[in-house]
């Protein structure tokens, strides 16, 4: 309800079906009564469905990770549903893993570096394209392509063209004298492949929403700051950007929320490899879970906890950093 | 306009349908599809999405289930998702009554209790060669019969190795295959490309070279097994073999070879029908073990096994569709459409009679050896895993093959 400046008619409301507004006064004593318990159960009903589905879909499969996560899945335990609980054995077991400390580096660095480029890139671009000029809209439109395609279609290309015998870069870099390198195939290129793909696949996204917020602004603000003689630059940094900021927060929260769980890409274009040098959380949960002709459901769902505690942890942090901003 | 009363029935109308969908929601959870059709209908899983329903496999299937009077339906799930898929019809009491899978995974699905034995199914299995039936053992019992098997041995393009003045009689061992590599790559053509990418098909092709060398699966890390991984990353390290054969499937590495600039290809059986479509004269080798004479290659195909069922009186219908399914007549035909070497001798001879190439196939399927085999059961895909990251940590110049190995074998502990 934005309405603040006159109260609304209750009435009005009532038939919208907002219950929110007191009955008015002339109703008759009867009718009071009934009222409350006809309301509560259409609110009911209206919770249910949704309810339903929450549990059904969201809750149900949250507790069963937690539980797989805390039992000692054989394969045969699998089936018998017999597993005996373990505590938080398979949690000291992935910490213990070797695989750890290289999984968290990655995805620290490839989520950290993966938002910074994204962001940057597509904010210059949206600003770019708020100037309007002609052509602006197809380019733009052009822009939206990768995000457009089929993961698997875009990491496929991606690692055909990083190919270290047939690729195209390497043979472009070849034409300008600098030897092969082994994009996919070395430890040293593999994780710096797979971030490259992956902001180009990130920047439309953050083009788009970053575009939305710029049109936001109102331009008398840049008129009076081009008045009193700020410089493009000036201007940037003085009106852009602080007021872009909420629109900015929910980009690089969501950003993040993506690039934690992203899988397919590295998936596709290395597998996480070689040597574990592009695995991140995401691959490794897989692998453990799916990868092996012995699935170790057990540990892959631990690992998949410790990424929804993760991003939990990130979009708890937003909601107290947009809590405090309102109350500024 | 009664507004009270125009919202109950709105509220009943609410609930009635959260109710409903939350039967429906509640009467799916157990049973989805095996079971519902009744008694007469037998459900078979097989990893074959490739043939359609006119495809002559389908049909076989039907026909098989006609002779036992009973109906079949089928349903083909891709390779990589059956594992699981299974797992999960087998917790949820909803197995299929016939089950193709993977031979590796027969071990994996008999450990979780999922599969019959022969004995149980009184299922024959006398006439299987015994080297390929050994991947569906363990413990002392067979849990399925093969359909079929295919393994590995070297393509050859006999213009690359004119051209590079090689005799391929000369190839007998890795010291002379290694030569040949260096005389090609002279020539200014490339050697040999494989596939080694971190996934099961990786070790699949490394084990030939490594069971080659002689060494064992349980000790990983023994001066044999360096020296096979030591000959690929020779191999890539003097440019004889791409980089990318890190990151290649066995297709990718095909296509590499099919481009005709290779010399030699690691592929499988299943690659005959592509071979001749590649426009350029081939022939092929069994993969020369160290010093000499033929590696031992991982057997590949699928068992068919009969997974357990609550009602064990489904089982002889079950075997009569499965001995149909095996039976000579039929084996010839699904191994013919699947280009795989039939697991008995009488078919192999009739395949060989017919198609004089697929010879050193039946010589290199006779020569394999099952991944899972010397009891090694679900101690595989353990041993498999680390194997696989052992290869890639060398060939990418992480580790050396010895210390890559050493860190193999303490894992797969």
């Amino acid at each position: 309800m934005k309405q603040t400046t006159h109260p609304p008619d209750p009435r009005l409301l009532d038939r919208a079906g907002a219950a929110t507004a007191a009955p008015p006064p002339v109703r008759t004593a009867s009718r009071r009564r009934r009222r409350p318990r006809s309301r509560q159960w259409a609110a009911w009903a209206f919770l249910a469905p949704v309810t339903l589905y929450l549990a059904l879909f969201y809750a149900y499969p949250l507790y069963r990770n937690l539980d797989l996560s805390l039992r000692n899945y054989t394969v045969r335990s699998f089936v018998q549903g017999d597993a005996p609980f373990t505590g938080l054995a398979n949690y000291r077991k992935v910490f213990d893993d070797p695989t750890f400390g290289p999984a968290l580096t990655h995805t620290v660095v490839f989520t950290a570096v993966c938002l910074l480029f994204q962001y940057a890139i597509g904010l210059a671009l949206a600003v770019f394209f708020n100037q309007n000029f002609k052509l602006s809209a197809t380019l733009r439109a052009l822009f939206l392509v990768p995000w457009l395609l089929p993961l698997i279609v875009s990491a496929s290309t991606w690692s055909w063209m990083l190919n270290s015998d047939s690729g195209v870069v390497n043979s472009l870099l070849g034409a300008i004298g600098i030897g092969p390198v082994n994009w996919l195939t070395s430890p040293e290129w593999s994780l710096t492949s797979v971030i490259i793909a992956n902001i180009w696949i990130g920047v439309p996204f953050n083009l788009v929403v970053l575009y939305s917020g710029l049109q936001s602004i109102p331009t008398s603000l840049y008129e009076a700051a081009a008045l009193d003689g700020a410089s493009a630059w000036r201007r940037f940094w003085s009106i852009t950007f602080p007021l872009l900021r909420p629109v900015s927060a929910i980009t690089l929260l969501l950003g993040l929320v993506y690039t934690l769980k992203v899988f397919d890409i590295i998936w596709i274009m290395t597998k996480g490899g070689p040597a574990d040098s592009s695995t991140t959380f995401a691959t490794w949960s897989y692998r453990l879970g799916f990868g092996n002709l012995l699935p170790a459901f057990g540990p892959g769902a631990a690992v998949g906890n410790l990424l929804v505690v993760a991003a939990l942890v990130f979009g708890l942090v937003y909601l107290r950093v947009q809590r405090k901003q309102a109350l500024s | 306009m009664n507004r009270p009363t125009g919202r109950r029935i709105t509220a009943a109308a609410l609930t009635v349908i959260a109710v409903a969908t939350g039967t429906t929601a509640c009467s799916s959870g157990g049973s989805t599809s095996a079971k519902d059709e009744g008694s007469s209908t037998y459900t078979i899983w097989d990893p074959y999405p490739q043939f359609a329903k006119d495809s002559a496999w389908a049909k076989l299937l039907d026909g098989c289930g006609t002779k036992a009077g009973v109906k079949v339906k089928r349903t083909a799930f891709d390779t990589s998702d059956l594992t699981n898929k299974a797992l999960l019809a087998a917790q949820q009491n909803n197995s299929p009554d016939v089950l193709i899978v993977d031979n590796p995974v027969v071990s994996t699905l008999a450990e979780a209790g999922v599969l019959t034995t022969t004995d149980d199914t009184k299922l024959d299995t006398s006439t299987v060669d015994p080297n390929l039936l050994a991947a569906g053992q363990s413990g002392g019992k067979t849990y399925g019969t093969p359909i079929g098997a295919n393994t590995l041995a070297l393509y050859y393009n006999k213009d690359v190795l004119k051209k590079a003045g090689v005799d391929v009689a000369s190839v007998k061992d890795w010291k002379s295959l290694t030569a040949a590599l260096a005389k090609v790559k002279k020539a200014g053509k490339k050697g040999i490309t494989f596939s080694a990418i971190g996934t099961e098909e990786g070790s699949f092709q490394f084990l030939p070279w490594f069971w080659g060398s002689g060494a064992k699966l349980t000790e990983l890390d023994s001066a044999q097994g360096v020296s096979a991984l030591k000959l690929w990353t020779d191999w890539l390290k003097k440019d004889y073999a791409p980089n990318s054969v890190i990151n290649n499937t066995q297709t990718t590495s095909w296509q590499e070879f099919a481009s005709g600039d290779y010399a030699f290809a690691e592929n499988g059986t299943w690659q005959l029908a592509n071979a001749e479509k590649a426009g350029f004269d081939y022939g092929v080798l069994p993969i020369p073990a160290a010093g000499g004479g033929n590696a031992a290659a991982p057997t590949g195909g699928e068992f068919v096994t009969m997974p357990v069922q609550g009602d064990t009186g489904r089982y002889a219908t079950t075997q009569k569709l499965v001995s149909c399914l095996t039976s000579t007549d039929n084996l010839y035909a699904t191994d013919t459409t699947l280009s795989y070497v039939a697991p008995t001798a009488a078919v192999q001879d009739k395949q060989v009679a017919s198609d004089a190439k697929l010879k050193p196939w039946v010589e290199a399927v006779k020569a394999a050896k099952g991944r899972t085999s010397d009891d090694l059961g679900t101690k595989y895909p353990k041993i498999s895993e680390q194997m696989w990251k052992a290869v890639q940590t060398a060939l990418s110049g992480a580790k050396s093959p010895k210390d890559a190995l050493a860190s193999a074998q303490a894992a797969a502990k």
